[in-house]
């Protein structure tokens, strides 16, 4: 069957970007308002899953030359080496740090290892979400 | 170092797992990972074992927030102890796969999915809050979906259908009973929790609540009558992971009852300990007539599983000192011993092709070494003194009758004959009468199996000759049950 989806693809190529610079703003902004890693992963995953719609697996593979499995086994070791670096510190797992810094054009800004740990998390959710949709979406 | 050695058992392997994602089709380097992981873990567990035993309860809340606010993890003896058992087996399960499991399994992710699930069982065991037992128990399921489907055979993908909706339906219960506890307590730190329930002297919800506990975890524990999803779910997946799971997954469950109805529940033990202990017998009565009742020798072994469950909690339920700690001797035993049945059965089922005991015969004559361990470890599983099963039985009868539960202790002596039948059945069929064809391994094949079920049975054997040097750590095991305040100051310090 042929569809003509002209119109699905033009914005497609528009949208994605707006979508993943949108995933971008709220994965940052989760540090003190609602967001996150979790969120963020989410509306990756869903930018890449509106690019399989508009175009198809083989064409999306090619473009994002990405294996989805390494991808999640990559954010689990972020999160935990983040984890893990409390261990060096011998104070208990999990245990976070943060302190203030002065950064060119963004001026005074927290940096916090949280935000490793989400940037673990999500690695994860994108490749975990991906992996299931491909999974399934390649089963023709 | 030090003050994370407690979590180490539970980071080694989830480490490892994620690194064995990476390659997931060198199947040399699996291997080698999977053993070096299991090799780590051993060693911070034996580390952390002589900690305990040395210093007393391990305690460690994560992120450094105060105790009961942030997730405590929590290593005493009993969990330790769970802790080194579980890992000893993973590292024979392995072991055995290597013959085993098959180049396709072992190319699908198979040692990643022992690994994580390796994490959430000891993690499960370690945590010291209830919300994040419920997230270690999902983290070990979720491993177990993968292992019991890998494969695809039209059996797994049937069963694990079965297993997979027992359990999301276990789980939803699990997290409504935690939210039920948490609107009454307030709080989900387990050490908490047995203080606030203390304080407000157990009223009846609390007891409702306790009663839904045990129906979660004995959806898990498979206790009567909610074990009916388990034997044919873990027929389904091949001998190494049915030997995994068959020695693991339910010893979590009965763990967690354990845990809970020492910690939490002590006020109103007229009810809840008598129902667990009726349960309990009639878990073991169950599980009886299903060993006598197959010709299936994963079957009979299966619902030897069952009959071990209800042996460990009616230890559990007698709440005195000698029950207890024979109920940890017996849940020790009853992990090495079952590993190594599976891994025995495995072996018979390998060289006669078929599970069916009417189709064997006559192995005596063609593998007498794999007859003999295999008796020994049958007796071993009876409780024929000196073997393992023994002593932890003994001590599981004298506290039923220190409790003056005379009947149910009858009923623990009468289930070891039948176990003892059950399991002589599988020799006399198998190795006697006459010999049937089959096909011989060679040497390299029946070496690979053997060797780690010889191995696993050495160590059940030495597990019940040296039970007088184990004393020392069940009696510790057995003493953070019956005197909770240990555990709670452990967690909460002071006071």
């Amino acid at each position: 069957m042929k569809t003509n989806d002209v119109i699905l693809q033009t914005t497609t190529k528009l949208i994605f970007f707006i979508i993943i610079l949108f995933s971008i703003h709220i994965f940052f902004a989760g540090h003190y308002a609602p967001g996150g890693g979790f969120v963020g992963g989410l509306l990756t995953a869903s930018g890449i899953v509106l690019l399989l719609l508009a175009y198809d697996i083989k064409t999306v593979s090619t473009a994002l030359p990405i294996n989805y499995t390494v991808m999640t086994a990559i954010g689990l070791l972020v999160a935990l080496a983040t984890a893990a670096g409390s261990i060096i510190f011998n104070v208990p797992f999990f245990t976070h740090a943060f302190d203030y810094f002065d950064l060119p054009l963004l001026g005074k800004q927290s940096l916090h290892t949280a935000m490793l740990f989400d940037t673990g998390v999500y690695l994860v959710v994108v490749g975990v979400t991906m992996t299931i949709i491909q999974s399934i979406g390649a089963d023709d | 170092m030090m003050t994370n050695l407690l979590l180490f058992p539970i980071i080694i392997p989830f480490f490892f797992a994620m690194i064995l994602m990476l390659f997931p089709k060198k199947i040399y380097a699996q291997r080698v990972g999977a053993l070096l992981a299991l090799g780590s873990t051993l060693i911070a567990s034996v580390t952390l074992l002589y900690k305990v035993k040395t210093d007393g309860i391990q305690a460690i809340t994560l992120g450094s927030w105060p105790a009961p606010f942030g997730i405590s993890m929590v290593s005493d003896m009993l969990s330790i102890l769970l802790v080194l058992s579980s890992t000893v087996i993973a590292i024979f399960v392995v072991w055995y796969s290597f013959s085993s499991i098959g180049k396709a399994r072992e190319s699908f992710f198979y040692y990643p999915g022992i690994l994580f699930m390796l994490t959430g069982v000891n993690g499960a065991f370690t945590t010291g809050d209830i919300f994040n037992m419920f997230v270690f128990f999902e983290v070990l399921l979720m491993s177990s979906y993968l292992l019991i489907v890998l494969g695809g055979e039209k059996v797994q993908l049937r069963e694990s259908i079965k297993y997979i909706l027992v359990n999301v339906i276990s789980s939803a219960l699990f997290v409504i009973t935690v939210a039920y506890l948490y609107s009454v307590v307030g709080t989900l730190n387990m050490a908490d929790i047995s203080v606030k329930i203390a304080q407000i002297n157990q009223p009846g919800i609390i007891t409702v609540i306790a009663v839904l506990f045990l129906l979660v975890f004995g959806l898990k524990g498979a206790i009567f009558p909610l074990f009916f999803w388990l034997p044919s779910s873990y027929a389904a997946p091949p001998i190494p992971v049915l030997a995994l799971f068959g020695a693991l997954l339910t010893k979590v469950g009965v763990y967690a009852i354990m845990r809970t109805y020492t910690l939490f529940f002590t006020l109103d033990q007229s009810f809840t300990h008598e129902l667990l202990m009726i349960l309990s017998i009639l878990t073991i009565v169950a599980g009886c007539i299903g060993a006598l009742a197959y010709f299936d020798v994963k079957k009979i072994i299966i619902y030897n599983i069952i009959i071990a469950v209800g042996v460990i909690l009616f230890g559990a339920s007698q709440m005195n000192e000698a029950s207890l700690m024979g109920s940890v001797f017996y849940l020790i035993h009853d992990i090495l011993i079952k590993g190594a049945l599976f891994l025995l059965i495995g072996v018979i089922i390998a060289i006669t092709g078929t599970s069916d005991l009417r189709k064997m015969g006559g192995l005596i004559r063609s593998y007498p070494m794999l007859g003999w361990t295999y008796l020994i470890a049958a007796f071993g599983l009876a409780g024929i003194p000196p073997l393992s099963g023994f002593v932890g039985k003994l001590l599981i009868v004298q506290g039923g009758f220190e409790a003056e539960n005379l009947w149910g202790s009858i009923f623990i002596l009468a289930s070891s004959l039948v176990v003892l039948l059950s399991v002589m059945r599988i020799f006399i069929y198998a190795f006697w009468g006459e010999p049937v064809e089959i096909t011989l391994l060679t040497k390299k094949h029946y070496r690979g199996l053997f060797t780690p079920a010889l191995v696993l049975v050495g160590i059940s054997v030495l597990y019940g000759v040296g039970s007088e040097w184990l004393v020392p750590y069940m009696n510790d095991a057995a003493n953070v049950m019956i005197n909770p305040s240990q555990y709670i100051q452990a967690v909460l310090g002071g006071s």
